[in-house]
């Protein structure tokens, strides 16, 4: 059976051979502590499968020395030899629209397999497992579109898409570790105690008979949380253990189902302006090679501020029809 | 209420530009001894923690194929496509695709779209072709403007799109939390249905934005045609 299992040690892999290659990289202007990165990073993908049947505190030394290479300004990326604009231009021309065959193959290809995963049936048994099948399907979307590629550019060497690869990781660089870092900072502040110390605060806010004053606490609660957790889903059950199951919905009323819907929704206004949600916000600004790291979330902010008032208004009527 | 001081150090390291990845160490090493963990509890924390979140990384794993067509010119090729459709604007075509991400993640289809696998290789570059086409060169300040907007349509259209579908993880949450924790039976789609008034204002929200796009980048490039010396 293909679990999400097999798709970490595919991606470990490359990141560990990225590893590698900048060990064997001389020109590389940060070589040493580059490579201890992405090797360790790797190798960290491929250990977390065995958590905790192997020790997971070795895991966790691990992590913590990335962080500092990375904190401490030890990565940074090489020269990857690639092509110029020139050439680039000249290759679309002369491939023309056949270049995006294999991308579009990335999203079909994964659709495809998470819808038809419980189809296939090997032996009496589902060949993928179930609950990580989009998961499964972008590791086997992407072999299948490295596949199409490699029919229709013949690259050669065959370690360019290796090389391409590294070059993009590299403009990720230690940002493509922070979303991880997050979510175990949320694993932590759980296990601390900061939710319940959030939520008592919450409840102290709320003056016992306004349905106003109680849904916008309610609102900008789940945002204000989202903000320093990073999360939505963490802040949901904290903010609906002080205010929206005790108040909104036992003392005053409220349909649970609009009024958590919405709820869960102005948790996101809250992720669209947050660098806590490294994943949605700080990396794609690197990815796109941005200048200014934060400016997706400064494009996201005014729509996530008027969202939210409409939230609250929806949230003043829906559940109180 | 001592253990709120982990928070604070997120808000001050973020505040003052630390390292991100810094910040977050410290502030889960600090958060966390004065939660009472002990220093091999705190190791095994962040060890966990690691191997439970691998999931958020999966996207990484198409840098190769896109990195190889990029090589071979894909960037390039969007741009020459877009170049012939002039009724696509630059905010009109990031209006089109939040439009086609938000109904296909409605549909439960949210591995159409992301960062790695559309807007780098194929949507920033047809948003920045048709600002080409519009002002002649492009600057500086006009690719960072169109790349983060490149990159926040993607996210919005993700994130108020999902939430309307039943088996997504949010929607999943909040049946799995409230009718474990206080007895009701809450359906998915009683909840994934709520979700729609608000993604129809997201689209409306955002969309106008987009519209008005077109009109900043003109004033971008205007304002620099001005200021550069012929």
């Amino acid at each position: 059976m293909i679990t999400a299992e097999w798709i970490y040690w595919l991606l470990g892999g490359f990141f560990f051979m990225v590893g590698v290659e900048i060990a064997l990289d001389p020109a590389h202007r940060k070589r040493w502590t580059n490579a201890a990165f992405w090797c360790l990073l790797g190798a960290s993908l491929c250990y977390g499968s065995f958590v905790p049947r192997l020790p997971a505190w070795l895991l966790g030394v691990a992590v913590i020395g990335m962080a500092l290479i990375a904190g401490f300004g030890l990565t940074g990326s090489g020269d990857v030899r690639t092509t110029g604009e020139a050439q680039r231009a000249a290759s679309a021309a002369r491939t023309g629209n056949a270049l995006f065959v294999p991308a579009l193959t990335i999203p079909a290809v994964t659709v495809l397999v998470s819808l038809g995963a419980g189809r296939l049936v090997i032996g009496g048994r589902p060949l993928l497992a179930q609950q990580s099948q989009t998961l499964v399907g972008l590791g086997i979307a992407t072999i299948v579109a490295l596949g199409v590629a490699f029919a229709l550019l013949r690259p050669k060497p065959a370690t360019v898409a290796l090389t391409e690869g590294r070059r993009l990781l590299e403009s990720i660089g230690w940002a493509a570790l922070l979303p991880q870092m997050l979510a175990t900072l949320g694993l932590l502040f759980t296990k601390a105690g900061v939710g319940t110390q959030v939520g008592a605060i919450a409840q102290h806010l709320v003056p016992e008979h306004s349905r106003l004053f109680a849904v916008i606490v309610y609102a900008l609660g789940m945002a204000g949380f989202t903000i320093v957790m990073g999360n939505a889903f963490a802040a949901f059950p904290i903010m609906t253990a002080a205010i929206g199951w005790p108040l909104l919905v036992e003392h005053m009323g409220a349909h649970p189902a609009p009024l958590f819907a919405i709820a869960m929704l102005s948790g996101f206004c809250g992720t669209l302006c947050t660098p806590m949600a490294a994943n949605f916000n700080l990396v794609p600004p690197a990815l796109l090679e941005m200048r200014d790291k934060y400016a997706q979330i400064k494009v996201q902010i005014p729509t996530a501020v008027v969202l939210l008032g409409v939230n609250i208004v929806f949230m003043l009527v829906f559940p109180f029809r | 209420m001592i253990v709120l001081l982990g928070v604070l150090v997120v808000v001050i390291g973020f505040a003052l530009r630390f390292n991100p990845l810094l910040v977050v160490t410290v502030a889960g090493i600090t958060s966390a001894l004065l939660g009472g963990l002990s220093p091999l509890h705190v190791l095994e924390a962040f060890g966990t923690g690691f191997a439970a979140s691998r999931s958020i990384s999966i996207a990484f794993i198409v840098l190769p194929v896109i990195g190889l067509l990029e090589r071979y010119g894909l960037q390039q090729r969007a741009k020459m496509l877009i170049s012939r459709a002039a009724v696509l604007t630059a905010g009109r075509l990031l209006l089109l695709y939040l439009f086609i991400r938000q109904l296909a993640a409605a549909l439960g289809l949210t591995s159409i779209g992301g960062t790695a696998q559309m807007v780098r290789p194929v949507i920033y570059p047809m948003a920045e072709g048709a600002a080409m086409r519009s002002y002649g060169q492009t600057s500086q300040l006009l690719t960072e403007t169109i790349k983060a907007h490149a990159a926040a349509a993607d996210t919005i259209g993700a994130f108020f799109g999902e939430d309307c579908f039943v088996a997504v993880g949010s929607v999943l949450l909040i049946v799995g939390y409230v009718n474990a924790s206080y007895h009701l039976k809450l359906d998915p789609l009683q909840v994934a249905i709520w979700a729609v008034p608000t993604a129809i204002a997201a689209f409306v929200i955002h969309g106008f934005r987009l519209l008005r796009l077109d009109g900043r980048l003109a004033a971008i490039a205007s304002a620099e045609a001005q200021t550069k010396p012929q």
